[in-house]
């Protein structure tokens, strides 16, 4: 008989399942846990690292429709009865050199936040198995990550104040407008970041277990890549596409 | 209760499709050239989904009453579905849609990819808060330059013409859009402050004005008489009052009311 | 495992499954999602009271302009216009965009794959909240200075962008940019939740091509939600922006508003409408797709039958899914756009279509040969397929450009419009409530009112609709406050009116049912574990569920979602959870 759906047979040992396995009688591992390495955070980071992910595509969308704005606005025309024309108002901004240093920053923050993220991932694992906290004065990776994150979100600061000391405001025209709306966009998101992080760095102190400390900053380290990622592609924006 | 729905949908179904087919609140009667082609297309496109929305609705109706629960423990007929069933019906709605589509794309194609002849009438329209100006460019057939600061209707400036320019001798702006029959038209659409739409129903003619946008578009009247103008784009709280009027003269008509226009035009400077 | 890290574990587990005391944690502020599920569902019932409440003092403007309104007075032309646009903008965001995702999505999705909660709780709950914040925002723009604004659920530029443009576009307008604004961060929120729950929590067994059909279409309705809300919530800033900074985004130069000039220059009003319609079209499918799956989910139990190939059914999802981001260009074939690109946006329109035909086809596939049970709950979903192929057939008139010319901005669009969204898509939510209020509540809700319900409601609605095509064809415009100006009207109004008194009727029947809903709260009839006898698993568990949803027991599913009348099979349905082998060789 025709079925709509494949043959699944029980025994089937499929992938797709959320979190899967072997098909046996014990109850699945996510609800509780049954004494294999503590897969409640396997299953809960992978969650969170998933969730992130997703998260990144919503942000995506958002930043393309800043991008196609731009475009657009880049190059379309109003109608001037004066020359009877279309005449477009566009004026490229230009770029304060200081965020040159920025990049470099936040470029270098990455590395920080990757080493963050594989120390206390690292550190995570092995107090799973060994049931302590093998680095009693981890080397401040996060810290120093966190140091440079508010360091990058100054930087745009700086530029606005140079900017604005030439006489260019978010309404001077329109390439001045994108250049504020999307580093305060880029900004903003970064900050969340930052605030993360700043969780990750009390979580020891509110007595959190590790493992949550792992997750966060692994998830965290993600999302710090993807701004690294997103900040350079907007910076790229608005140096070539003038 | 199956057939109670049954009855229900079929008297919808029916009481609706009569009301289409007698086409009791009709289209304000045809009075352009394009328009022949786009009204005959309804036509087909009527006929299309009418076949479709009668078949579905009796047929749920049907379906919906034939497979009720009778009470007798009788089985279902167990299926999945059909696969080739599904490949034919899916290729059919394909063919029938999209072909339907393109079978009409030329009648856009013909009033919209191509702008008018050069032999055209031009008129530019200005949409404003909440009317419309006709501007005829006079015997030059130049539009003089406008200027948004000297936009002022109480002095009779509505659109802002600049007087300094020499094309400006012979501009001159009506309420009315007065056009020959038989004749192709060039409207050149501007708006000056929202969003407005200048919607001619009889003419089966549409299009928005648009801000900082000079839209052209072109159509051929063909039946004298007074047609009623309507704006088609929200825009304000005079959006329902913004109405104007169409007049489609002889060409006699036409030269004699342009005349007149030009003549008054001169006599004001 | 050593002790520090397995009572981590434990603790965790504890932590993560026990039910929450004291009101606050219990009803307030819960991470509980049937908690969240009912929240959400009452904030759209409001919003459809708030909506439906505008939408009856526009029938009574419409045909009687100078009544004078109880509390009131007398309506002017402008609040018609403010009227139109908080209507519109509560039913499709508060209403359509609520109700069967967050509503119902938020309550059953994790139970019908199996979970015990959302993957995100905590930020299940934050998106629950942030749309309470925008529900408030959203109903102040009416008691600022100026009143709320006028300028249409779609809010085109320059009208929307300039604050002189017309009474409400001042701080009211400003008030509905950024309620909407919270309103996208929440459903981002909540999108992210639905998708990361969907792909990550379902139970042993329960593979993608087993979950029922809710499930499918609230994945995908969440998938639109995520990448289409960004969309929407970029331009609103834009727009702020441009109403309140003196940037232009979306205003051209040389405007005059009022005598005065505008100093803005160079913007686009089409650049709004793009981003606007990017959104708008997706959303649009947001708010019909879960009732679908709920259409599909009702057919099937109350056919005692499988759905018609649910295969299909699921790639038909998907192609309306990935094919609705691709069509924002059919509300704009007027606008001044390309005529190509017209073209391009049209063919798209019509190949969308064809996956809705199969749907309908598999609905109709679905009840044929069955045992149909015309519970009221059924006589929804029967309605919905009646309601979708009525709103969806007045489509291709509207997706051929050259027929759009002399329907677009008419009531042939309102028509189309609310048939889809304002009638089906609402029927879909009336038979996800009759058919899950049991599980929700532990009580049935009646049974005689609920048919009364349905039969004003489907009578009702198709009387006020269907004549809309007439009025359209006609060429009557939309956002008309008034119909005593054009003269071509005047024929016209007989109609008018008669869709206004059947407004009223229908609009008090509504109350049969808003009666129902909060009298069987109270003392409807005890509902047991499965009143209809259906085969998901949110009917394996207690009416309603405990906190944890399966009570500690972890389901492990063996069969697909809609196995009634499985020839051999003890009993007319086989549950999801049955044993394997119960359904013979399914």
């Amino acid at each position: 008989m025709a079925t709509a759906f494949r043959n699944t047979s029980v025994l089937d040992r499929d992938p797709k399942l959320g979190g899967g396995g072997p098909i046996d009688i014990t109850p699945p591992k996510r609800w509780g846990g049954d004494g294999d390495g503590n897969p409640q955070y396997r299953d809960r980071r992978r969650r969170y690292r998933l969730g992130m992910m997703i998260g990144m595509a919503a942000i995506i969308m958002f930043f393309v429709s800043l991008t196609s704005a731009y475009i657009v606005r880049q190059g379309i025309g109003n109608w001037d009865s004066r020359t009877g024309q279309y005449v477009t108002d566009w004026v490229p901004t230009k770029v304060p050199g200081i965020l040159w240093v920025n990049t470099l920053l936040l470029l270098f923050s990455s590395v920080t936040m990757e080493m963050a993220r594989r120390r206390t991932v690292e550190r995570a694992l092995t107090a799973q198995q060994f049931g302590i906290d093998g680095e009693q004065r981890p080397f401040p990776w996060l810290g120093i990550t966190t140091v440079l994150g508010i360091g990058f979100i100054a930087g745009p600061a700086l530029a606005w104040k140079e900017l604005a000391s030439q006489g260019v405001f978010i309404s001077t025209n329109p390439s001045s407008s994108f250049f504020y709306v999307l580093t305060v966009s880029h900004g903003l998101h970064l900050l969340g970041g930052v605030l993360a992080l700043l969780y990750a760095s009390v979580t020891t102190v509110l007595a959190r277990p590790l493992d949550t400390k792992a997750i966060v900053v692994d998830v965290t380290a993600l999302y710090w890549h993807f701004m690294d990622g997103l900040w350079i592609y907007i910076f790229a924006l608005l140096l070539i596409a003038k | 209760m199956g057939l109670v729905l049954l009855v229900v949908i079929w008297l919808i179904t029916l009481i609706s499709t009569y009301y289409f087919a007698i086409d009791k609140w009709a289209m304000l009667p045809l009075a352009s050239a394009h328009g022949v082609a786009m009204d005959s297309w309804f036509h087909v496109t009527y006929i299309v989904v009418g076949v479709v929305f009668l078949a579905a609705q009796i047929g749920l109706g049907w379906v919906v009453w034939k497979s009720r629960d009778r009470g007798d423990g009788r089985p279902v007929s167990y299926s999945h579905g059909n696969t080739k069933m599904e490949v034919v019906w899916t290729a059919l709605t394909a063919v029938i849609f999209i072909g339907l589509n393109l079978a009409g794309e030329r009648i856009w194609a013909e009033s919209r990819f191509q702008g008018a002849a050069p032999s055209a009438i031009k008129v530019e329209v200005t949409g404003l808060q909440f009317a419309w100006y006709f501007r005829y460019p006079g015997n030059d057939g130049r539009f003089a330059r406008t200027k948004p600061e000297l936009e002022d209707a109480s002095v009779g400036n509505a659109v802002g013409i600049d007087d300094e320019d020499p094309a400006a001798k012979d501009d001159f702006v009506t309420g009315t859009l007065v056009l020959p029959v038989d004749r192709e038209t060039e409207l050149t659409l501007r708006s000056q402050d929202v969003i407005h739409s200048l919607f001619i129903p009889a003419m089966r003619f549409k299009q928005d004005a648009v801000p900082g946008l000079m839209i052209k578009m072109h159509f051929k009247p063909t039946q004298v008489g007074e047609y009623e103008i309507a704006c088609a784009e929200l825009c304000g709280l005079g959006h329902y009052k913004m109405h104007g009027m169409l007049k489609v003269v002889s060409q006699p008509d036409y030269e004699r009311w342009l005349a007149q226009k030009e003549a008054d035009k001169l006599a004001s400077e | 495992m050593d002790a520090p890290s397995q009572a981590a574990a434990g603790a965790h587990a504890a932590h993560a499954h026990a039910a929450p005391t004291g009101f606050i944690r219990k009803y307030v502020f819960s991470l509980d999602h049937k908690v969240i599920g009912i929240q959400y569902y009452f904030l759209a019932l409001l919003s459809v009271l708030v909506g439906m409440g505008l939408s009856l003092l526009m029938r009574i403007h419409l045909v009687w302009p100078q009544a004078n309104i109880p509390w009131l007075g007398h309506i002017a032309p402008e609040t018609y216009l403010t009227l139109l646009t908080m209507h519109g903008t509560f039913m499709v965001f508060f209403v359509l965009t609520l109700a069967p995702q967050g509503g119902f999505g938020n309550y059953f999705l994790p139970i019908q794959i199996g979970a015990a909660d959302m993957a995100f709780p905590v930020l299940n709950m934050l998106s629950f909240w942030t749309t309470f914040v925008a529900f408030c925002v959203m109903l102040a723009a009416f008691f600022v200075e100026g009143g709320a604004p006028l300028h249409g659920w779609t809010g085109y530029a320059p009208l929307s962008a300039l604050q002189s443009s017309g009474p409400g576009e001042g701080l009211g307008a400003d008030l509905w940019i950024i309620s909407i604004a919270l309103f996208c961060a929440a459903s981002l929120m909540g999108a992210l939740n639905f998708i990361t729950t969907t792909l990550d929590l379902r139970a042993k067994g329960m593979t993608l091509m087993r979950m029922p059909l809710t499930v499918w279409t609230w994945f995908v309705t969440a998938m639109l939600g995520l990448l289409a809300f960004g969309v929407l919530l970029a331009a609103g800033i834009l727009l702020l922006l441009d109403r309140n900074v003196g940037t232009s985004f979306f205003v051209p130069s040389g405007l005059v508003l009022s005598g005065n000039l505008v100093k803005h220059k160079g913007g686009s009003p089409l650049l709004w409408q793009h981003l606007f319609w990017f959104f708008g079209h997706p959303e649009v499918y947001i708010a019909i797709l879960p009732g679908m799956g709920v259409a599909s989910q009702l057919l099937s139990t109350f056919s005692r039958k499988p759905i018609f190939g649910y295969r299909a059914m699921v790639y038909a999802v998907l192609a309306i899914g990935i094919l609705g981001f691709l069509v924002w260009g059919h509300h704009m074939f007027i606008s001044g756009m390309s005529p190509y690109s017209g073209f391009a946006f049209s063919i798209l329109t019509m190949a969308i279509g064809v996956p809705s035909a199969i749907k309908t086809f598999n609905w109709l596939g679905t009840m044929w040969g069955g045992r149909i049970r015309f519970t009221t709950p059924m006589l929804f979903a029967i309605g919905f397929v009646s309601l979708f192929v009525s709103g969806g057939l007045s489509g291709p008139f509207l997706a051929q450009p050259q027929l759009d010319i002399q329907l677009h901005d008419t009531y042939f669009v309102v028509a189309h419009f609310h048939l889809i969204m304002g009638v089906a898509a609402i029927f879909g939510i009336f038979a996800a409530t009759y058919y899950w209020f049991p599980k929700m509540f532990g009580r049935m809700m009646n049974e005689t009112l609920g048919k009364a319900h349905f039969f004003f409601s489907f009578v009702g609605t198709y009387a006020i609709f269907m004549p809309m095509h007439y009025l359209g064809m006609a060429g009557h415009p939309r956002r008309y406050s008034q119909l005593t100006e054009l003269g071509y009207l005047h024929n016209l109004m007989p109609l008018q009116k008669f869709i206004s008194i059947v407004a009223f009727i229908t609009i008090a029947a509504q109350f049969i049912f808003l009666f129902n809903l909060l009298w069987s709260l109270f003392k409807g009839k005890k509902a047991g574990m499965n009143p209809w006898q259906a085969t998901t698993l949110e009917w394996t568990v207690p009416s309603p569920p405990p906190h944890d949803n399966f009570g500690g027991v972890v389901p492990v599913v063996n069969h697909g979602p809609y196995e009634y009348g499985v020839p051999g099979a003890a009993s007319d349905f086989v549950m999801q959870t049955d044993p394997a082998g119960a359904a013979g060789a399914h």
